[in-house]
């Protein structure tokens, strides 16, 4: 009888820390607000940030480490994982900033909402650090159904609750693709381990129609979670009924999670494979983008039109995946960053104007901002140029990245469209601008309570947004740094390949 | 052949004592007569039909999920009984940290008043 070896699974603790942070964090916050009334949840907030500054402190020696796995590879410790690790945590922290006010005067259940918003952020830093199929399903989980009732907290609220049931029962039914998806993998490669499936899609076995349909449902899993277009169906109803902090949560999480797998399998492991998908991913590339730009300009309802802009930065994203190769990576983990400021941002001056029974968000509540509300409304101005792409933000730097990368891999056509796309998407970020200069003020002033929350996560999506567009050198440096640490380990495994070979 | 003989034992005996115990009862057992409630279908004590969207209590709802607390353990905790001398100390402790997450479900649950009925 072979003894069962806990030294076999190579544990290491240091690399877990930060989640074992966030998931204590969660239970505190849960257990602390048991009794603590709704419209009194404030404090269970400010535990929450103390949980996600310890969990970013113990990332940070991560930073720099030389690539390597844990728990039998179940675990990859490298700069990406680190990279996307902050990132989530960042906009973890964001999010509960813009919910100290919002969630009492909403009252969502506080114990549940912050201990939810630490689960899912738990489940994105774990996507971010898998190394095989089965932890990054774990990771999708956890972060989805945590999700899935985030987006229900408002519980009188119909289109609350039309959100979380319309998410829950899709969300399910393309995790079903996923772990279909993992399954086919499993039984064409007998691995769940990305860089023996790597090797299997690379050699001579590669076009094996197992492996392929494999490949294509952990696309359509994936494609559901990052809202790209054939799977996008459910994003505006989800992002319009959701409280406000909750959608800019999951339109900078979810994404944020769900691309660190997607980019960690397809980029990084299945890159020299690419020849296999990235035809499937153009098309989807230049249908995000295009029915993403062209629905969001008839939205009438400003979190619609959110959802639908969020859909066509998928688009971008997936442009940088077809390309892909090392810049191409670098790029798309910049881009990533870029948004999650922006759109948190942007959301942020969307949920400042909300109040119970009153629920702003549609684009013609908008009137007249410029007057009643001036400082919001120069933010939201900055948050959509920099959605637009205009230089000096984020946003600009970003789509630089990745249509250059595109460019250089030859990709012209899709260059074009992107650039088209984001042209068409000028009309309707400026047209809200123009609804707030440049019409006539019925907006109604809204009392302007002291809201120190809010304005820490608008102060911070601002200083993001608007220090990666002017100095965008070190981040992008912090991009191809983890993109590369992402690399190295399929190179590792490759020479231990041919070692063995 | 010979195998299916307790087979075919069985069915013999089955039937006969149901032979016996409809044929007693019809011989020594009372007769009342024929009513419509006797007639219909024996549901332990509930009426048999209804109408197909009957309205339950939600609280069945929170006893299913506290139910599921309970049961996700013991299909946890079983496999693990059985294996308990391989894993050793490294499965205890898995085991421990297993418990304390459902204990803490737990606790929230109670805090929160899902075991008052009233």
């Amino acid at each position: 009888m072979n003894h069962f070896n806990p030294g076999a699974l190579d544990i290491l603790w240091l690399p877990l820390v930060p989640l074992i942070v966030v998931a204590v964090g969660a239970v505190v916050v849960l257990l602390a607000g048991v009794r603590v009334s709704d419209d009194d949840s404030e404090g269970l907030g400010w535990i929450a940030l103390a949980f996600l500054g310890a969990a970013l402190l113990f990332t940070l020696p991560l930073i720099g480490q030389s690539s390597s796995t844990a728990f039998a590879g179940a675990i990859a410790i490298d700069n990406y994982a680190a990279y996307f690790e902050i990132t989530v945590i960042l906009t973890a922290a964001v999010t509960v900033l813009m919910s100290l006010e919002y969630a009492p005067d909403f009252r969502l259940a506080g114990a549940e909402y912050y201990s939810l918003l630490l689960f899912a952020a738990l489940g994105m830093m774990l996507m971010a650090a898998a190394g095989d199929l089965i932890v990054i399903f774990l990771g999708l989980e956890t972060m989805s159904i945590a999700v899935y009732v985030l987006s229900g907290l408002m519980r009188q609220d119909p289109r609350s609750n039309e959100a979380a049931m319309k998410y829950f029962v899709l969300g399910a039914f393309s995790t079903g693709f996923l772990l279909y998806g993992i399954a086919l993998v499993y039984g064409a490669t007998d691995t769940i381990k990305l860089g023996p499936i790597a090797a299997a899609l690379a050699g001579a076995k590669g076009g094996s129609p197992l492996l392929l349909a494999g490949l294509g449902l952990l696309l359509v899993g994936f494609g559901f979670k990052v809202a790209a277009v054939p799977f996008h169906m459910w994003t505006p109803d989800v992002y319009e009924g959701a409280p406000t902090p909750v959608t800019a949560f999951m339109a900078v999480g979810i994404k944020l999670g769900a691309f660190a797998a997607f980019l960690r399998i397809f980029l990084v492991y299945f890159g020299a494979a690419a020849t296999h998908w990235n035809q499937v991913l153009w098309v989807i590339a230049a249908l995000t983008m295009t029915t993403g730009n062209l629905v969001a300009l008839v939205q009438g309802n400003i979190k619609r039109m959110l959802a639908y802009s969020a859909i066509a930065h998928a688009g971008y994203v997936l442009v940088g995946m077809t390309a892909a190769g090392a810049q191409a990576g670098s790029a798309v983990l910049f881009y990533l960053l870029a948004y999650a400021f922006t759109n948190l941002g942007a959301f942020s001056v969307v949920a400042a104007l909300e109040r119970r029974g009153e629920r702003r968000d549609a684009i013609a509540d908008y009137r007249g901002l410029a007057l009643s509300h001036p400082g919001l409304a120069a933010l939201m101005v900055v948050f959509l140029l920099s959605l637009t792409g205009v230089p000096p933000l984020a946003g600009f730097v970003g789509k630089f990245y990745v249509f250059s990368a595109a460019l250089n891999a030859g990709y012209v056509w899709l260059t074009i469209i992107a650039v088209l796309n984001s042209v068409v998407s000028a009309y309707y970020y400026l047209s809200v601008v123009v609804v707030m200069y440049m019409t006539e003020g019925e907006a109604r002033p809204i009392a302007v309570q002291a809201q120190p929350g809010m304005v820490a996560a608008l102060a911070l999506s601002l200083i993001g947004t608007v220090m990666i567009g002017v100095y965008p050198g070190p981040y992008m440096g912090a991009a191809s740094s983890a993109f590369k640490s992402a690399l190295s380990h399929t190179q590792v495994s490759s020479r231990q390949l041919k070692l063995r070979g | 052949m010979i195998t299916w003989f307790p087979i075919v034992v069985t069915f013999v005996v089955a039937g006969v004592i149901v032979l016996v115990m409809t044929s007693a009862s019809r011989m020594f057992g009372p007769r009342s007569p024929h009513t419509r409630i006797k007639g219909e279908a024996f549901e332990c004590g509930n009426p048999p039909s209804g109408p197909a969207w009957g309205r339950f209590s939600v609280r069945f709802y929170l006893t299913a999920i506290l139910f599921l607390i309970f049961d996700v353990e013991v299909v946890l905790l079983i496999p693990w009984g059985v294996e308990i001398r391989r894993l050793g100390v490294f499965g205890l402790v898995d085991a421990l940290i297993f418990i304390t997450v459902l204990i803490v479900g737990l606790i929230y649950a109670w805090q929160r008043g899902a075991f008052d009925w009233d």
